[in-house]
């Protein structure tokens, strides 16, 4: 059922090098990056979207890919999915003309602002939250969206069909599953559960360790 | 704000639930990913690069993101000094600093510390540091008993209005795989050994609330500034791969 960005608890990576420490290693680390939030301004999808189509990446591209390239080849095929760019376009490296939307383009002079202001996901809903902190709640297993088969979700493999303890209540939150697919938000009560380690692993470098995930409500039942 | 995009004003979308239009080309569909393999317009079958129109751009990434920017511009839809802004910001502008300044702030006053703790967004919007990845916030707090640590296993969320841009490491598949299994390995990585009986607390950031690490602030300093203070607050600290500096190191 998973997709290689599930990576969470995967054996084999080696070690972790905290000597590489560069927010853009290369020149083209920082153009990749505010390319991706400048078309994202354009309003043509949103987050969910923008990381579903990250993942959709063939396991070959998502593996050979370095972190910005998956970000730049995502964002290529959304401009052409979504109309924005075509693919002769792509190919011949040049634009055909001026775009209709061009009157979206997000101006530099606009850009503090925009940043500033960001995108919140929490939402009023009149539903009462199902579960209150202190509760024992049990996660979809296998992982996967309910809504849209092999679609997007955020309720990683190693979490699936574990049993925890709701330590937040967040409020309602825009369900990813539905955002990411043109659902719409289908805001839904967002928890953080604690899991201990042994839950998740099998076993613990410690007793006390813990993983704390942030899962929608529809993610979860109670544990009995 | 509106929520419908603008792009169905530009483009009839097929309904919801109704079948693909055979004449469209779906490179490789989303939800519609069922495992047909790729097809070509043509309906024959396609070499696997060119099942994703990004298969169309130089191989090269550095050439690859200046043909998308080359394209874009042209095309009016990105204006190049805002690109030149966003790096900027978040090179020069937006960066750990802001969380430092937070984190000695709560470290020299209690009230400070106790709204981080119950709600730290609007002390956060005061100071100016409230906007994109930081929308959602929680501040978690080390103790003599418990060490929490950041990850976000599925790609790479990190509150930006507080930290800036993520280091290489913290987007490397390394840590994203071994946070969450093995913390104490990776912790001892960046050199980091927690007294026996501490119990490490792992956030795997998988919605849109963003975590920033309290750490425990270093004995001997106690009368210090702010501005001293944040100076012992390092990047790592706060995600948790890190301890706060010692005086005088």
């Amino acid at each position: 059922m998973s997709r290689l960005h599930d990576m969470g608890g995967r054996i084999g990576d080696g070690a972790v090098n905290p000597a590489d420490n560069a927010i853009y290693a290369r020149d083209w680390h920082g153009r990749a990056l505010a390319l991706t939030l400048a078309a994202g301004a354009l309003g043509a999808w949103n987050i969910d979207i923008s990381r579903h189509a990250r993942e959709r990446l063939s396991p070959r591209d998502y593996m050979n890919f370095s972190y910005y390239e998956k970000w730049i080849a995502a964002l290529a095929d959304l401009l052409v999915e979504r109309g924005l760019v075509s693919e002769e376009e792509l190919r011949r490296g040049a634009a055909a003309g001026a775009s209709e939307a061009a009157d979206r383009a997000l101006r530099a002079d606009d850009v503090a602002a925009a940043l500033a202001r960001g995108g919140p996901s929490g939402r009023s809903i009149e539903a009462p939250p199902r579960f209150a902190v202190g509760e024992r709640v049990r996660t979809r297993r296998p992982a996967r969206n309910i809504l849209v088969d092999q679609g997007h979700t955020r309720l990683p493999s190693y979490a699936a069909g574990c049993a925890g303890e709701v330590v937040i209540c967040h409020g309602a939150h825009v369900l990813p599953d539905s955002h990411a697919h043109d659902l719409g938000e289908a805001p839904e009560p967002l928890y953080a559960v604690r899991f201990a380690a042994r839950e998740l692993w099998g076993r613990a470098e410690h007793p006390g360790d813990t993983v704390t995930l942030d899962l929608w409500e529809s993610y979860l039942e109670p544990e009995a | 704000m509106p929520r419908t995009p603008f792009f169905l004003a530009l483009r009839p979308l097929r309904p919801l639930g109704s079948a693909p239009d055979p004449e469209v080309f779906h490179p490789k569909r989303g939800s519609g990913d069922l495992d047909l393999g790729p097809v070509s317009r043509q309906g024959g079958p396609m070499p696997h690069d060119h099942d994703h129109p990004h298969a169309l751009l130089p191989p090269d990434p550095a050439l690859r993101v200046k043909a998308l920017e080359t394209i874009l511009v042209g095309k009016g839809l990105v204006d190049p000094a805002a690109l030149d802004e966003i790096i900027d910001i978040y090179q020069n502008r937006i960066g750990p600093q802001n969380g430092a300044r937070v984190v000695a702030m709560a470290w020299s006053d209690p009230g400070v510390k106790a709204r981080l703790l119950s709600d730290p967004v609007p002390f956060l919007q005061e100071l100016g540091y409230y906007g994109r990845q930081g929308e959602h916030v929680t501040v978690v707090e080390n103790t003599a008993a418990v060490h929490n640590m950041i990850v976000c296993t599925l790609c790479s969320c990190y509150p930006w209005p507080l930290l800036g841009i993520p280091p290489g490491w913290y987007k490397s598949d390394a840590y994203r795989a071994r946070a969450v299994r093995a913390p104490r390995a990776v912790l001892a990585e960046f050199g980091v050994r927690l007294p026996e009986g501490k119990a490490v607390r792992v956030w795997d950031s998988t919605a849109e609330m963003r975590y920033l690490v309290l750490p425990e602030r270093p004995a001997g300093t106690e009368g210090w500034p702010v501005e001293a203070l944040a100076r012992l607050v390092t990047r790592d600290s706060m995600v948790g791969t890190g301890l706060a500096r010692e005086p005088g190191t």
